[in-house]
């Protein structure tokens, strides 16, 4: 907190002499900022997409020039980040192979999907777009901002240099499990999986051994580079697995070949959370009114986080959206409390935990002077039904305003809001100068 | 320490015959037949309610408390007890395919009341459940409205037969064969209605006729599921045809033929708020029930039928949605309580904390649509059947 001060301080010093800088002051609002103690009358300043200060309103001072917004009686608190979704109509690998680790969801993806719009409205500013669960490895996830888009290109993060972020998508369990060439039992299905990351690592061997003899390089395979990356630590590995057997299979391969891995969904993560800590995976969370629909969920508590926050595991949450609504993903947080989680690290896996499962913790995930201005304007506690999001800030635009009629529409439903849209509302209201 | 109280309450009632008199006390108690009561309290005895009020607990009564007391929850509309957890092909029993209209088919032939689900949500004050065939099917089969208690649904059940589950709309297309278009639903409906016009069963009993038959002589009621808002219309029209009494089940384009439901006097148990928009509900909106109560439409909400995970909402969740998207507190708890009762035809029996009511009581920890607040015991005809903090 004292460094947010300080901060703010500086910051406060050196923006009186900008001008054309675009600055935002949101005052009075309840302020939760994740990596420090809740503010009760704060203020939180943003520039240029940036976070520039943060903190009591008593004691920071407004930069001249600063376009002012009232959040009296609000709650602000970091845009919500979703380590698992499937918005977009998203596609991974098809039917041909149970491990596709070439196929990238990103050439799959609509941008507009009325489901982003939908999760703008939920508080979600940032999340990991996944394929599904029906493969051992269905493709390279994409983590996107949900910025308003008319392109792919409109949601992309990008790293230093350019590239597009994202991951690695695994699941085992029964969703994989079908006919030759997928995997009939476990066993089988962790043999495929060995196989091809054997197969990854001769092929790097190659690789290596070439350049080390200025030789030709072997035929450029793009399914192996990929799982390379994995077990180089490049990508996260994002892991559907829902029996405690199967967690377990999934820490082995993990250890075995030396990738990062969060764990998604994690029915049975209650059963052997000491394991996972001790693992130190992280794990992302769903929470669903009841258990079963599918076997291998019968045993899904709301008590995973409670467990695993004591066993000390890092844990965050995801909507799954369609298997929940992103405009619900608050309730996962509630619902862990609910079972006994604190409320304290409930928020932090909305939030930071998730950044930190898709290494974005440095630019996303709490209100720290320097970080992405993602954020959301609560009506009320964030952890009550009764709370809307009003609004959805994400690089320092709004791209989500519930005073706005249209996109009230997204956050209640109504007629039309399952279509796809031309262009989203926000882009439109730009181009006319609004 | 409402919790701690209650924990030794519960532990106590355990030791004690189940004939027992219970006092609840509640901080606030939702009576649902007037204004809610602070510090009230409920007397129990003999299953039934005895006694509501503010006024001191008579000896003899072995005390219950709570922060919150509302009557046992009513799902207006659901298929658990038929439809099990494990989502198996052995605990599936809400849909038979073998053909299109089986009106024949009794839920009480088919409920497990030992189900996992039943107990679940039996662990949220669920006290109540309208439940039996479900979406899937042209005419799937019978509902009932049964307790959420017991291992015996004869002594569980207060209708057997409840209402004839109909589904219109993409959901009662088949597979193969008929019905195969909308035209086709109705004209197969139309004709199995004349027909049973006719049904005297002088003859050879037919008891798919003979469930038609009640259905026009007004002994079951139709309970359509149908989403969009012309198949709403034209069920209407079919109901209007034979003078059938309908309920609109789901009906999440209700809210653009409000006038049209209104002038039918017709009812909806509503789509779960948190149902998914998609498919024939892609035009659904949470506002669905407050859309219902603005245009003075009797309405309840239901947490209707989930094919995979989760597979089953439960409806105290779906109310705190509905009271979060512009139904005041008290018309949220209404509509899975007393609302829920009077659309089922029960609010003699449950519904309301009214001497002489069963003694259905769902108590809480806070207020009960808080994600974070607690469901702390379920009372059921008198008898504490769920102390598990839930």
């Amino acid at each position: 907190m004292r460094k947010h001060l300080l901060l703010g301080v500086l910051v406060v010093l050196t923006m009186t002499h900008s001008s054309t800088a675009q600055t935002r002051a949101f005052i009075g609002a309840h302020i939760i900022p994740i990596d420090g103690q809740e503010i009760e009358h704060g203020t939180l300043i943003i520039e240029d997409g940036q976070i520039l200060a943060i903190g009591s309103a008593a004691e920071i001072e407004i930069p001249l020039g600063a376009e002012r917004h009232n959040a009296n009686g609000m709650v602000i608190m970091p845009g919500l980040v979703d380590t698992h979704s499937h918005v977009g109509q998203v596609e991974g690998g098809d039917g041909s192979a149970p491990i596709q680790p070439d196929v990238r969801v990103i050439d799959s993806i609509n941008p507009r999907d009325s489901g982003f719009q939908k999760a703008q409205s939920g508080g979600v500013t940032t999340a990991n777009i996944m394929s599904g669960s029906g493969h051992l490895l269905s493709g390279q996830t994409l983590y996107v901002k949900y910025r308003d888009a008319d392109v792919i290109d409109d949601l992309l993060i990008l790293d230093d240099d350019g590239n597009w972020l994202g991951g690695i998508k695994m699941a085992n369990g029964t969703n994989p499990r079908r006919n030759a060439p997928f995997p009939g039992t476990r066993a089988k299905a962790a043999a495929l999986v060995r196989a091809e990351y054997i197969k990854a690592s001769e092929y790097g061997a190659k690789k290596a051994e070439a350049a080390k003899a200025e030789e030709d390089a072997p035929p450029l395979h793009l399914g192996y580079e990929a799982l390379l990356d994995a077990m180089s630590g490049k990508k996260v590995v994002h892991h559907h697995t829902h029996r405690h057997d199967d967690i377990l299979t999934v820490l082995r391969l993990s250890e075995e070949f030396g990738f990062r891995v969060v764990l998604h969904h994690v029915s049975d993560a209650w059963k052997v959370a000491d394991e996972i800590a001790a693992a130190g995976a992280g794990v992302s969370l769903i929470s669903v009114d009841s258990p079963g629909g599918k076997l291998e969920a019968k045993d899904n508590h709301f008590k995973s986080g409670r467990m695993l926050e004591q066993a000390g595991a890092l844990v965050g949450f995801h909507t799954d959206d369609g298997i929940t609504d992103s405009r619900f993903f608050l309730r996962q947080a509630a619902l862990a409390v609910r079972a006994g989680m604190s409320r304290e690290k409930a928020l932090f896996g909305m939030t930071l935990a998730g950044a930190e499962m898709i290494d974005l913790d440095d630019r996303i995930g709490s209100l720290t002077p320097g970080k992405d201005a993602d954020f959301i304007v609560l009506s009320g506690d964030p952890l009550s039904v009764y709370t809307h999001v009003q609004e959805t800030w994400i690089d320092g635009e709004r791209v989500f305003n519930r005073s706005n009629a249209e996109d009230r529409k997204y956050a209640t439903g109504g007629y039309g809001t399952g279509n796809d849209q031309a262009t989203f509302i926000h882009l439109l209201e730009r181009e006319a100068g609004q | 320490m409402n919790k701690v109280l209650f924990a030794i309450t519960a532990l106590l009632l355990f030791h004690s015959s189940s004939t027992a008199q219970i006092a609840v006390k509640g901080d606030m108690v939702y009576t649902m037949a007037g204004d809610p009561i602070e510090n009230g309290v409920v007397l129990l005895r003999n299953g039934k309610i005895e006694r509501v009020g503010r006024f001191d607990v008579p000896s003899g009564y072995e005390v219950i408390e709570a922060a919150v007391v509302t009557p046992g929850l009513i799902d207006a509309h659901t298929v658990v007890g038929l439809a099990g957890y494990l989502n198996q092909p052995e605990d599936q029993d809400q849909v038979e395919r073998s053909a299109p209209m089986q009106p024949e088919l009794r839920a009480i032939d088919a409920y497990n009341p030992r189900e996992a689900l039943v107990t679940w949500v039996r662990g949220f004050g669920v006290t109540t459940i309208h439940t039996g065939h479900g979406p899937g099917v042209l005419v799937s089969g019978q509902t009932m409205i049964v307790k959420t208690v017991g291992n015996d649904v004869q002594e569980a059940v207060i209708n057997p037969a409840a209402m004839v589950a109909v589904t219109l709309g993409n959901g009662a297309r088949a597979s193969s064969g008929s019905p195969g278009t909308r035209s086709k639903m109705i004209a197969m409906l139309r004709s199995e209605l004349i027909k049973a016009q006719n049904y005297t069963g002088e003859d050879a009993r037919d008891l798919r006729m003979e469930a038609f038959k009640a259905v026009l002589d007004g002994e079951m009621r139709m309970l359509v599921t149908v989403e969009r808002a012309h198949d709403i219309l034209t069920t209407l029209r079919l109901a209007e045809e034979f003078g059938i009494d309908i309920v609109l089940d789901s009906a999440s384009e209700a809210y653009l033929v409000t006038d049209q439901i209104k002038a039918a006097g017709v009812s909806v148990i509503t789509h779960p708020t948190m149902a998914r928009h998609g498919g024939e509900r892609a035009n659904a909106t949470f506002e669905a029930a407050s859309i219902l109560r603005g245009a003075d439409i009797p309405f309840a909400l239901q947490s209707g039928f989930e094919a995979y995970v989760p597979k089953t909402r439960v409806i105290l969740f779906e109310a705190g949605v509905a009271a979060a998207n512009g139904l005041s507190f008290d018309e949220a708890l209404a509509s899975i309580t007393i609302d829920a009762a009077r659309l089922l035809g029960v609010e003699d029996q449950i519904g309301s904390l009214e001497v002489g009511k069963d003694a259905d009581i769902a108590l809480y920890d806070g207020d009960p649509f808080e994600y974070t607040t607690h469901a702390i015991g379920v009372i059921i005809n008198g008898k504490l059947e769920s102390t598990e903090v839930r």
